[in-house]
């Protein structure tokens, strides 16, 4: 394979010291791991075969076969519409009042199709170039050119749902580019994409709904999963309106619970966003794969003080008009930023990355804003002694387009800044700061989106296998719908042609003993009667993270964090105070459940930090960086997804390494240079 | 600031609730409203008092989950979420009053929290664009002109938080029927099922138990996504010609 050239090829050391490993004291070598459903050929036709290889299931026999979808966002919400229409017998949950909630709701920016409607030379095979070289090459190739494949369909079933995408005068559809790529191929609704998207994917679910081939349990939540005799076969769910425990049985369980990144207690995630659905099924046998992969997003609201219990993101799309900078020199930073000459405004992403200026991808523009305040160079109220702060300026775009211009098109960012800060962004520049995200690390899947428990399906922000280390805007809508609309209706077929599987009875001891854990551990939290809130722990927790496994990580800083988490986990268990009762909503409760697995990923994520002894994405470690600082990928050691198997409390978790090739794209350094 | 929060406490939707008073010191004028509640909780919680129970998810203003009566105002005195309500809109020493959503088709939870499960009943009455994962023709075959388009958007933005019913004296729910049908029947998408869709989704809003709408107003005033009085026209509109159309 000619073409498959690696950057370790050009540098074959690497500049690590090749047989150390500063993380071998925490985890057990696994056997390595391969994704049996890879299809191979030419990656055009990867996805076509593997569609028509899917065995069929006839459709009087779908009414018989019953699924579990956790979650009803974008992924969920889409794959129990399309999987309820195709006939099969669907329940599906969430933890708020209404599916229409869902965290997917609050996606600003807009959505990624190659659709190619600017003729500036978009391409399947571009987006797909795109999202792997975004990725830092840390993303399966065949996942990600299948996803750059659908995307197309994607926006063809949002129309026709009604989903009012922004259009031009000529009623067609109007497109916008979004950081780290130079084609405008991103859909958008206003700043309210993620909204209009979900809304359109709830349409359908309710129409099932109404239809009867979906019942859909709002207000539950997941506690467990079930397997009996090896395969997944159902949840247990509280009802947490009543407190009630119950058994949901099923011949197939997909998860699409979101994602985990409110283990960094502040972050851009919905309040309830929480890591339990996929945490308990890892405790379960599935794997959990780049766990430390976190997006950390560059256009979020500075933090104001001890109170704020979550950040505001604000769209990327900011980027395309608004320069970024801060002063030159330290004294100009308490100054009014109106008053700053020219001259001493440093435009920092413009002057080191000329070619990609304020566009460069999340990572890169996040790390940037975070040297230029560590040098002291931060702006806005000082938070525990340091500015972090950057300016968003409009002036200039106001300058050239009009003040109405851009208040058409960023109008409700605005306000929504002025309403958080009290600040009005027309006549003084934004501040910004970087704010954690995403999470690109999940349950490791197959091709079919499979996790290696047979019959639990991984759908959406929940799996990892699309964004390698770092995910470029735009593209996790995209995923979402291209696994819920597109990819799990045809694989899960595949897997229910073995069905219907043989029935488990409430009785099965696979049941009964995830029954009994739940409500041992409910028992648990309302007995403990300690000192502390479920809350201030989550903090606490948060606290370490940020510090220790946020943007920059080293070894040293790592090994503390996983000593000072699993003090804190002994802690919690010993010294949570929860009240009330179990029979009536209980929102310390349900936090508690959430905090403790929150603290179980927290110290795997360290581990797998302490594992990847590179910088990639938004993961960058200190130890390995260029000359002039930039990350510094190796791609000899590391070219693999790190797959963690759970081997007990107190034990290290094992490590199973899936390594990454690529047969259609090469191997590079990033630069945006 | 220091605040008396008289507060709605109702330990489950059977039993008789009654008003409880609070007292919070050192609020930031930069808090949330619900930052607030978060603070004055923690509180409770180490005195040992069960915490209050209100609903938000998002805090971003977007996810419609959050929701008070704040001095008798949905939200609170500004047009907006109740998360995106500051503590900068009231003064030191000020006594504030927090209930519920209070309609007949909302019942109470718990505490501030109640069941807005009608809203998504009446979405299954018709709420959508019948069509099927897979099928969907190329996004550009059916142009839609921009000001369509554009308007379309306005009214989608509705969040579905209930402030429009628990600001009606009537307590009905014809903004939010109102902003999906415009939504709808702006679109060619939306044509084929036009005529169904409004005359189911009001037989169900009326079978939940929401009032009639007497064009008081109230609604759109309390609404954070500004949703315009005149979809609740289109609304009827649409009613007067389904039935002329022998639905
Ligand atoms: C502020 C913000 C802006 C964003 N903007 C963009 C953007 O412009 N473009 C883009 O592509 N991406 C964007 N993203 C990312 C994107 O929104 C998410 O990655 C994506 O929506 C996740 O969708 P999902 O369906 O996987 O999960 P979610 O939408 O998070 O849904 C999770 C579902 O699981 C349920 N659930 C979770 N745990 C349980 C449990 N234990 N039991 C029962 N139910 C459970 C929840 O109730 C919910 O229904 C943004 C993210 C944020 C935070
Ligand atoms: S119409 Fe306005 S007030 Fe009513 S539910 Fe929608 S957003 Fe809320
Ligand atoms: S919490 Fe989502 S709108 Fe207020």
């Amino acid at each position: 394979m000619p073409d498959t050239v690696t950057a370790a090829e050009a540098s074959p050391s690497g500049s690590l010291d090749g047989d150390y490993d500063d993380a071998a004291g925490y985890y057990t070598p696994g056997t390595p791991l391969v994704d049996g459903k890879a299809p191979e050929g030419p990656i055009a036709d990867r996805w076509q075969n593997r569609k028509f290889e899917a065995r069929l299931v006839n459709p009087a026999n779908r009414r018989k076969l019953s699924i579990i979808i956790v979650g009803t966002g974008l992924a969920g919400a889409s794959a129990a519409a399309t999987l309820g229409e195709a006939g099969y017998n669907v329940k599906t949950f969430c933890y708020q009042d209404s599916p229409r909630r869902a965290h997917s709701i609050a996606a600003q920016g807009g959505i990624n199709a190659a659709k190619n409607y600017k003729e500036d030379g978009d391409s399947v095979h571009r987006l797909f170039y795109d999202t792997v070289k975004g990725g830092d090459y840390r993303s399966r190739e065949s996942n990600v050119y299948r996803l750059a494949e659908v995307s197309t369909n994607i926006i063809d079933q949002c129309v026709a749902q009604g989903v009012p995408f922004a259009r031009e005068y000529g009623g067609l559809l109007d497109n916008r580019s979004f950081g780290g790529v130079q084609v405008s191929r991103t859909f958008y609704a206003r700043g309210q994409t993620g909204q209009q998207l979900l809304i359109g994917a709830y349409q359908a679910l309710e129409r099932q709904i109404a239809a009867g081939t979906v019942s859909m349990f709002t207000r539950h939540e997941m506690l467990e999963l079930i397997v009996a005799d090896g395969k997944a076969r159902g949840i247990i769910a509280r009802d947490m309106v009543t407190g009630e425990v119950q058994t949901h049985l099923a011949d197939v369980v997909v998860l699409a619970s979101g994602g985990y990144g409110n283990v960094f207690y502040l972050s851009t995630n919905a309040m309830g966003s929480n890591v339990t659905a996929a945490w308990r099924a890892h405790r379960k046998g599935a794997y959990m794969a780049n766990p430390c992969y976190t997006q950390i997003h560059p256009t979020c609201i500075p933090v104001s003080g001890s109170h704020q219990s979550k950040l505001t993101l604000m769209s990327e799309s900011l980027r395309n008009d608004g320069r970024i900078w801060v002063p030159k020199n330290q004294a100009d930073c308490d100054k009014d930023p109106r008053d700053i000459a020219e001259e001493d405004r440093d435009y920092y992403l413009e002057r080191i990355y000329p070619s990609f200026g304020n566009l460069v991808p999340r990572d890169i523009a996040s790390r940037a804003a975070k040297n230029v305040c560590d040098e002291g160079r931060g702006v806005g109220p000082e938070v525990d002694g340091v500015r972090r702060g950057v300016y968003l300026d409009f002036a200039d775009a106001i300058e050239r387009l009009g003040r109405d211009a851009v208040a058409n098109k960023y109008g409700n960012l605005f306000d929504m800044y002025a309403r958080i800060t009290g600040e009005d962004p027309y006549s003084v520049p934004m501040r910004i700061y970087p704010a954690v995200h995403y999470v690109m690390g999940g349950l490791w899947v197959d091709y079919d989106l499979q996790s290696t428990i047979p019959g639990l399906f991984v759908t959406g922000e929940a799996n990892f296998s699309d964004h390698g280390a770092n995910r470029l805007g735009a593209s996790a809508l995209m995923q979402g719908l291209a696994d819920g609309y597109f990819v799990l209706p045809h694989t899960i077929r595949d897997y229910l042609a073995d069905g219907p599987f043989e029935a488990i009875g409430e009785d099965h001891p696979a049941v009964v003993e995830a029954r009994t854990s739940v409500t041992e551990r409910i028992e648990h939290f309302l007995t403990v009667n300690g000192t502390r809130s479920v809350d201030s722990y989550h903090r606490e927790l948060g606290n370490i993270m940020w510090e220790y496994c946020g943007m920059e990580r080293t070894e040293t800083g790592l090994k503390k964090a996983i000593d000072l988490i699993r003090g804190l986990r002994d802690d919690f268990y010993r010294n949570v105070k929860v009240l009330g009762t179990n029979e009536s909503l209980n929102q310390s409760l349900e936090k508690a459940g959430r905090v403790a697995d929150f603290i179980e990923l927290g110290e795997l994520m360290c581990i797998d930090a302490l594992n990847r002894r590179e910088s990639c994405g938004g993961h960058f470690r200190g130890e390995s960086q260029t000359e002039d600082g930039e990350a510094l990928r190796h791609d000899d050691e590391f070219a693999y997804v790190s797959a963690w198997e759970w081997a007990g409390l107190d034990e290290r978790p094992v490590l199973h390494k899936e390594d990454l090739s690529y047969t259609a794209i090469e191997m590079k350094q990033r630069s945006y240079k | 600031m220091n605040l008396t929060l008289k507060i709605w406490r109702q330990p489950d939707a059977v039993s008789a609730g009654a008003m409880h008073t609070y007292q919070l010191a050192d609020v930031s004028p930069d808090m949330s409203f619900l930052e607030m509640l978060d603070v004055l909780n923690e509180q409770l919680n180490d005195q040992g008092e069960d915490p209050i129970a209100f609903d938000s998810d998002c805090r971003e203003g977007i996810c419609g989950m959050c929701g008070l009566m704040i001095n008798g105002d949905a939200h609170g005195p500004e047009v907006t979420t109740t998360c995106q309500l500051h503590m900068r809109s009231f003064t030191d020493g000020e006594t504030i009053t927090i209930e519920p959503w209070r309609s007949d088709a909302f019942p109470v939870i718990k505490d501030l929290v109640v069941d807005r499960g009608a809203f998504d009943r009446i979405i299954q009455a018709g709420g959508y664009v019948s069509v099927n994962t897979g099928s969907a023709p190329e996004a550009h075959s059916v142009p839609v002109p921009k000001d369509d388009a554009d308007r379309a958007f306005n009214v989608a933005t509705c969040i579905g938080c209930g402030a429009c019913v628990a600001a009606c004296p009537n307590g009905s729910a014809s903004l939010f029927m109102g902003a999906k049908v415009t939504h709808l029947g702006l679109l060619p998408q939306g044509q084929p099922e036009r005529d169904e869709r409004v005359v189911n989704m009001v037989a169900q809003h009326d079978h939940e138990g929401f009032g009639g709408c007497t064009n008081i107003g109230a609604c759109t005033a309390a609404c954070p996504k500004e949703i315009p009085l005149d979809v609740i026209s289109q609304l009827n509109k649409d009613l007067r010609i389904a039935i002329k159309h022998g639905h």
